[in-house]
């Protein structure tokens, strides 16, 4: 078991997946909080290298929506 | 002197146009006039916009979830400057003519002031009334207090009041019954007892003695029984005051110099001095007898009343400060106001008992009602064993009692006197059924042993020698009446006379006021009823400063009036002290809600209301009261106290119970908002009113609203919703479990007698909701019963085959006429007839009525009001010439209201009536627009980060889960942040400000707001930053609310900690934001259509007319394109009007030519057309190869398409074979006069030919019948056959269908597995074989000729031609649009549109109104002088650059360019370039750049690894400010 809660960062497009995400909000659905949502223009914008990075500086997962 | 002619010169017309509907196409309308430069009124009758499509789950054929593709555009219209949205709101009537009229609005109030309001919600949560939420289609609950759906627009709350309660209205002190018993039925008690208290300072005395007219009017008597709303009164009273009162702390005193004087401590007077000195007024109450209270602490007997909750309840109004003088007889009216008094309140009640005059009434032993009782009260009578002890000062009373009167107060003396030990009677005047005494009071008198004597006359009181009662003598009464003046007249029956014998009698007839302190002259006049007289409004008696109220003036009337009477007369001595007028203020003026017995019997169908009688209360038996004065009635416990309360029907829906008021923080609510009246002057008025759905309710045969499981596809829609009811599940309404089987079942309130229209979006909407519920539910077994597939439009025939093919769903060929439902299971019994005759039956879980579209009652009385034509089902009348302008010039209708239709072609109509109306008001373009001034930018590019935090507690959203004031110290201990502060709502007008003032006070440079989403949110804090003078780029948001306290709800710790983090992650990009410019680039204002048939000539012309020069660039030596070869159009039906086509077609042809600002060339072509939206550069090559440049801000694409040639069913080997469009030719030919020749006596037409099978030429069913129905008129005994697949006649080409079947044209039917076979052989005669699946066998038909309806095709030389303008097709070959749903007409390359048969097959009016949609989204470019592009886009280094080509070849848009003469990497020629102008900002080219030479503006590599790094590492060190270059290494 890891001491610290696990970190996993969401990139979201900011059309829809974020959307998504605060439409949850609206209706009240809950999901675990170490999840944190990072807004991108496009998950076009997304690059291996970004997900890499997020890696490296140790989060524990990466997830894309879009 | 000269006489000078002046000419008339035109009044301009008015820039601003008034849209009358905020649904998609409203909203299109708007958005297309607003871009243009016109002042835009869109007036919605809902509380938001949106319409129908904002209900729909997912639209065809993309699938696309329908409030994902409408919410953008939902914001884009709530943010234009130039649009006024107006919500709540009807058009009255529209005054004057087209270019200048005046629209009269009325607009309903929406209780909530939409400015203020933040939409927080929380008035939602105290809200305690509960109605069926409309949006949800009645599957789901809402509050009073709603938002219209969570997206809505404006983002506001709204209060939904339907009227006044009837409970409400039928009490005197307009009681909010139904607040409290909602609140009751939450179990909500304090707050129920505030809600009875706003209105009614004694509420236990009124819970026990009151007459409650309020259960005599209650709705609920409809259903079975009345609310039991006095004992529910009685129960929340009892509960309260089971607890020990709450100390009440004096209130301060505003006036000290203006003292009121109130005279007599009943009901009234008490009351009035509550709300005296709630406004700041010292209030002396001046009491004549010992203890205060009035008439209820001294004519109410204890045994109905107890004294203690008497005196709680004046305790508490006495607290407040009020100075109480007891035992204090005011003999003079002037000595008050000598004392000082600026106002004096008569409120004395009626004390006197009346003693009627007949002899012996003032015998030894004779006693009045009102002296009797206050003496019971007061202790002056006490049984005990050795019988009744009597003060001296009381009237001695006998064994025998005798009461006269038949009242009320008579019951309490009667019933005082049982529990004094006397026995007995009460005579009076009237039948036992008449008495003035409520029934129940009758019926308790006489469980409790006393004789009631009616229908007697009161003679004369008999006495002894001693001067002592020993009777009444009395006669029987026959009858009675009152005259006029009130003068009593009596039938005696003749020798009736009898002596009731008693010991004494106590006279109840009657009781008055007694004003002997007021002296003749004191000014102040009484009426001839010995009353006060005052002015009923007012209750301002002759003498100035002199006001009267309760009994005094009314004469003998109920508590609650009382009640009334001290508030209004309060109110009216505050105005009078204030020196204001004294009649009272406008209130909003609602009507009483009167429940019909249909819309009773409606709701008890659809289980909103089930029977259910009162809960029971039990009363102490008669053995065990008599003896005492304790209380005859127990109450209700809590449950059944709630269950009683819940049977209310909330009639007012809102009860004004005010919790909402109490829970908003921004004061953004105002029950007494009044509808308002509004004149706007517009140059022009689109009507966007929308459609209802078939009102299914009303037809008897699906049992829709008798069977739970049979639902509308509108509710359907609702179940798919993710923000739905069911939050996307498929359930059953009668037990909420998934189905397995379902049907739907197509043209309901469609296509039949009452609806000779097809509604043309059903089956599709069918189509698409049964593979989303498959896809919802993988084993669901779906049946769609329909007559034809009407799958008629771009991918809909694809769509359509992937349902059968993919998803499996069955279609099936009939019509349903009933549904049976088994009672025990609600599942649901179908029987049909297949289409081999066969008799089926098949049982479902749930059936889908697919509803059609209809015009609503309200939409047909607008346009009447309006004076323009509609149609017998109420749509808009408009002609195929100018297919969106009603009957009146200058007024157009867009959307189903003109016919039905789906979403597409909606915001078609809408764009190209924005194009109609600004043909008309062009010269009045940016008239009426406004813009934003903001201070110069300040350079904060040198300077040290400094950011500012700003944490929203959004009221209780995110500060009732998370610690807001933590996370704002958090805030301020992070690197750069120099101020962090929490607030109510950081999005409030007031805090907006308070950011800005901020901003300066702190010099902050960057600004972060944790609070809501940016998707809302954003645009309105980097307005406060540019108010500033800071760049709006310096900006991050934290979404601490939609992603953090609503969906952590449950652990306040976890959502606290996460919004630390998200505030530290949002605070480590915005360090590194830099600020981002835009630039404005000039525009071309020119535009180029190419193509000059019907749709390019209209496009060219529609921007023409608008003062926009257009290149007609047509590659024909003429002008006309394929309507040259279409001779007639629809002939007339209900609502088709016929139109010469060659007529309209040489009008536009000679418009065309002769239009100064249209040049035309002809037999010319494009070679090439290169740049981006406002900048078009196009070569074109004219006859003789001669090539000229064109510059052009946008481009129209309407190039056309072509009648398909092919070989199939034996075209082109035998000359009686034709196409639809040869065949026309030949029928209108003008050389064959003969019109016998040129109709044959038979023919065959074929549809669904080649292409056809893979793609719905649309319209080829619609010309198909035309042309038959021109044979038939040619030649009536012609004999037309008619193979088809489907008939898709759309809309109203229905009523085509229908005719052509009542003139004797055959319609059959043939399918993929039984294709048609034609044998054409020379000297033969034409052999059609054809399988008849009604009939079970081939037919032969031997024509004279065969017609087969070729398919519309693209041009071909479509894939050369897309090439030169960089623009898409789709498979079909037709042109391709942005988006297939909202962006119809529009290329994804900005400013390049496209209109006509190149988009899609369709009919001429369609075309018509397609190129001026084109024509309106050119003209959005065309209008502006400058576009703004920039901010955050795609910036290329080129000294990084190796020019590789990846960024050219993976833009979706096309934008960057290698560009020969720019330097790369190692100074070598050739680097990408991208125009920011073009550039879409996805940042796709930056992902993908194997040199990371690429960088997205606003996202970049350091601002996103920030944020990254910010969350794991809390500890990490922000990059210093060497990082704030625009591009990252």
């Amino acid at each position: 078991m890891p001491e610290q809660p696990l970190q996993i960062i969401a990139l979201s497009c900011e059309h829809c997946a974020y959307n998504a995400a605060d439409l949850a909000g609206n209706l009240r659905m809950q999901y675990p909080p170490n999840i944190k949502i990072v807004i991108l223009p496009c998950t076009g914008r997304l690059d291996e290298l970004l997900v890499l990075h997020a890696l490296e500086e140790g989060a524990d997962g990466v997830m894309i929506a879009g | 002197m000269t006489l000078i002619d002046h000419p008339i010169i035109d009044q301009p017309p008015i820039g601003a146009v008034l849209v009358v509907g905020g649904g998609i196409a409203g909203m299109q309308a708007s958005l297309d006039l607003a871009d243009q430069g016109f002042k835009v009124y869109l007036v919605e009758k809902e509380s938001a916009i949106g319409g129908k499509m904002a209900q729909l789950d997912k639209t065809f054929p993309t699938n696309d979830c329908a409030m994902c593709t409408i919410s953008p555009k939902l914001v884009e219209t709530g943010r234009h400057p130039n649009i006024q949205i107006m919500t709540n709101c009807e058009v009255v009537n529209v005054a004057g003519e087209s270019g200048n009229f005046f629209a009269h609005i009325h607009k309903q109030p929406r209780y909530i002031d939409p400015v203020k309001c933040v939409a927080c919600g929380d008035c939602t949560q105290v809200c305690p009334v509960i109605v069926p939420d409309k949006f949800n289609q009645s599957l789901s609950k809402r509050n009073a207090v709603y938002k219209l759906y969570p997206q809505a627009v404006p983002n506001s709350y709204a209060i939904e009041k339907r009227g006044i309660a009837p409970c409400r209205d039928a009490c005197p002190a307009g009681q909010r019954v139904q607040g409290y018993i909602a609140l009751i039925r939450e179990g909500r008690w304090q707050d129920a007892m505030r809600v009875i208290k706003m209105d009614n300072p004694f509420p236990g005395i009124c819970g026990r003695i009151c007459n409650h007219r309020c259960e005599t009017a209650c709705n609920r008597n409809l259903v079975d029984e009345p609310i039991n709303i006095r004992a529910l009164k009685r129960f929340i009273t009892d509960k309260v005051y089971a607890e020990p009162p709450q100390p009440v702390t004096p209130l301060p005193i505003s006036f000290p110099d203006q003292p009121v004087a109130i005279i007599g401590a009943g009901p009234c007077g008490l009351t009035a001095a509550q709300d005296l000195i709630r406004a700041g007024f010292p209030v002396t109450v001046f009491e004549a007898m010992p203890v205060a209270g009035g008439m209820l602490r001294l004519g109410v007997p204890e045994f109905r009343l107890p004294s203690e909750i008497i005196e709680r309840e004046v305790q508490e109004i006495i607290q407040l400060g009020i100075d109480l003088r007891l035992n204090h007889q005011v003999n003079n009216l002037d000595d008050l106001f000598t004392q000082g008094f600026a106002a004096v309140l008569i409120a004395v009640g009626a004390h006197e008992g009346i003693r009627l005059p007949i002899p012996g009434a003032n015998l030894d032993g004779v006693l009045i009602n009102t002296r009797f009782l206050r003496d019971v009260r007061l202790g002056k009578y006490r049984p005990s064993d050795k019988g009744l002890i009597v003060k001296a000062d009381a009237l001695p009373l006998g064994k025998n009692v005798l009461v006269l009167g038949g009242g009320n107060v008579a019951i309490d003396v009667a019933r005082s006197a049982v529990r004094l030990g006397c026995k007995v009677s009460m005579a009076c005047l009237e039948s036992q059924g008449q008495m003035p005494a409520h029934p129940w009071e009758v019926e308790a008198a006489l469980a409790e042993g006393i004789n009631i004597l009616p229908s007697r006359s009161f003679e004369r009181v008999v006495g002894n020698e001693m001067g002592q009662v020993r009777g009444v003598e009395c006669m029987r009464v026959s009858s009675f009446s009152f005259d006029e003046s009130g003068r009593l007249t009596v039938e005696k029956t003749p020798d009736s006379t009898e002596i009731i014998s008693c010991d004494s009698v106590i006279f109840s007839v009657g009781q008055r006021a007694g004003l002997a302190f007021i002296p003749d002259d004191a000014g102040v006049g009484l009426t001839t009823r010995k009353t006060i007289a005052i002015n009923p409004n007012t209750f301002a008696a002759t003498r100035p400063g002199v006001f009267a109220a309760g009994d005094s003036v009314s004469g003998t009337s109920f508590v609650i009036e009382a009640v009334d009477s001290g508030h209004k007369s309060a109110l009216t001595i505050v105005r009078y002290l204030k020196g204001e007028n004294l009649e009272p203020a406008p209130k909003p003026e609602l009507p009483v809600v009167q429940l019909d017995r249909q819309e009773i019997d409606e709701r008890i169908a659809r289980g909103e209301i089930k029977r259910q009688p009162r809960q029971p209360l039990i009363n102490l038996p008669v053995n065990q009261r008599i003896d005492n004065f304790n209380e005859v009635e127990s109450g209700y416990d809590d449950a059944s106290a709630q269950a009683e309360a819940a049977r209310c029907l909330a009639c007012g829906i809102c009860s004004e119970c005010m919790s909402c008021v109490f829970a908003c923080g921004v004061n953004a609510i105002d029950h007494d908002m009044l509808a308002t009246d509004e004149d706007l002057q517009v140059g022009a008025v689109i009507l966007a009113p929308g459609y209802q759905v078939f009102q299914a309710e009303l037809t008897e045969e699906y049992g829709f609203g008798r069977y739970p499981n049979v639902i509308t596809s509108l509710q359907f829609e609702r179940l798919l919703s993710a923000s739905g009811p069911t939050l996307g599940h498929i359930q059953r309404p009668s037990d909420h479990q998934t189905p397995n089987r379902i049907a739907f079942l197509q043209c309901v309130g469609s296509r039949d007698a009452n609806h000779d229209y097809c509604s043309s979006v059903c089956c599709m909407a069918a189509t698409k909701e049964a593979i989303m519920a498959k896809e919802h539910e993988h084993h669901l077994d779906i049946q769609v019963f329909m007559m034809d597939m009407r799958a008629f439009s771009k991918g809909y025939w694809s769509y359509y085959e992937r349902a059968r093919q993919h998803y499996g769903i069955k279609y099936t060929r009939c019509r349903i006429s009933a549904i049976r439902q088994e009672p025990q299971t609600h599942n649901l019994i179908i029987e049909y007839q297949d289409e081999s005759g066969n008799l089926c039956q098949e049982k479902f879980d749930m059936a889908v009525l697919s509803v059609g579209m209809e015009i609503p009652e309200a939409t047909r009385q607008l346009g009447q009001r309006l004076g323009i034509e509609l149609d017998q089902y109420g749509f808009c009348k408009t002609d195929q010439a100018n297919p969106l302008e009603t009957s009146r010039a200058g007024i157009f209708a867009v959307g189903p209201f003109r016919e039905p239709k789906d979403i597409p072609e909606s915001v078609i109509e809408a764009s190209a009536a924005a194009a109609a109306v600004a043909c008309q008001i062009s010269p009045a373009r940016f008239s009426q627009t406004s813009q934003i001034e903001y201070p110069t930018e300040r350079d904060v590019s040198n300077d040290q980060p400094r950011v500012g935090v700003f944490v929203c507690h959004c009221g209780s959203n995110i500060g009732g889960y998370l610690d807001v004031p933590d996370v704002s110290q958090y805030a301020s201990s992070l690197p750069n942040v120099v101020h962090a502060e929490n607030n109510l709502y950081t999005c409030s007008q007031d805090s907006i400000k308070h950011i800005t003032e901020q901003i300066k006070e702190h010099n902050l440079n960057r600004v972060v707001v944790a609070s809501c989403t940016p998707r809302t949110h954003e645009p309105l804090f980097q307005d406060s930053l540019r108010m500033a003078g800071l760049n709006p780029f310096l900006f991050e948001m934290a979404n601490i609310r939609n992603q953090c306290s609503w969906v952590h709800s449950n652990d306040n710790l976890a959502a606290t900690q996460k919004a630390r983090d998200l505030v530290r992650m949002a605070v480590a990009r915005a360090s590194l934001l830099a600020p981002l410019h835009t630039i404005e680039i000039p525009v071309q204002r020119a535009a180029l259509v190419v193509g000059g048939g019907a749709a390019g000539m209209t496009a060219a012309l529609t921007l023409a007319d608008q003062g926009f020069p257009v290149h007609l660039v047509e590659k024909d030596n003429q002008l006309g394109g394929n309507l040259r070869f279409t001779r007639v159009t629809l002939p007339e039906s209900t609502n088709i009007h016929p139109i010469a086509v060659q007529e309209i077609l040489s009008q536009l042809i000679s418009r065309t030519l002769a239009h100064p600002g249209i040049i035309v060339h002809l037999q010319s072509e494009i070679v090439s057309s290169r740049g981006f939206m406002g900048n078009f550069t196009s070569s074109v090559i004219h006859p003789g190869g001669a090539t000229t440049e064109i510059t052009h801000g946008t481009t129209i694409l309407a190039i056309g398409g072509q009648e398909y040639r092919g070989p199939e069913y034996g075209y082109g080997t035998d000359p009686r074979i034709l196409t639809q469009q040869q065949f026309e030719a030949l029928l209108t030919d003008p050389t064959t006069p003969d019109l016998k020749q040129s109709a044959p006596d038979s023919v065959a037409m074929l549809l669904c030919v080649g292409p056809a099978e893979k793609y719905c030429s649309r319209i080829c069913c619609t010309v198909a019948i035309k042309n038959a129905l021109l044979v038939k008129q040619r030649n009536p005994k012609s004999q037309v056959v008619i193979l088809y697949k489907d008939i898709r006649t759309y809309g109203f080409k229905e009523q085509l269908y229908t005719r052509a079947r009542q003139q004797g044209i055959l319609f059959i039917r043939y399918d993929d597995e039984h294709p048609p076979q034609v044998l054409a052989a020379t000297n033969e005669p034409l052999s059609i074989r054809a399988w008849d699946p009604n009939l079970h066998r081939m037919l032969e038909l031997n024509p004279e000729l065969l017609v087969l309806s070729m398919p519309v095709i693209p041009q071909p030389d479509i894939h050369k031609f897309s090439a030169k303008f960089k623009v898409s097709v789709d498979t079909d070959g037709f042109l391709f649009e942005a988006h297939v749903k909202l962006r119809p007409v529009d290329f994804a390359n900005d400013g390049i549109f496209m209109a006509g048969l190149a988009h899609y097959p369709k009919l001429l009016p369609e075309s018509i109104i397609q190129a001026q949609a084109a024509a309106s989204r050119a003209a959005r470019i065309l209008s502006r002088s400058t576009l703004t592009a920039g901010g955050s886009v795609a910036v290329v280094d080129q000294t990084k650059c190796t020019g590789c080509l990846t960024c050219v070849r993976i833009c979706p848009f096309n934008v960057p360019k290698i560009q020969s003469n720019l330097l790369g990497i190692g100074n070598i020629h050739g680097a990408a370039y991208i125009e920011i102008a073009v550039c879409q900002g996805c940042g796709i080219c930056v992902a993908e750049c194997p040199a990371r030479a690429i960088q997205l503006m606003h996202y970049t590599d350091s601002q996103l690894n920030a944020k990254l790094a910010a969350l794991v590492n809390p500890s990490l060190a922000f990059i210093p400010l060497t990082a704030l270059v625009q591009v990252d290494d």
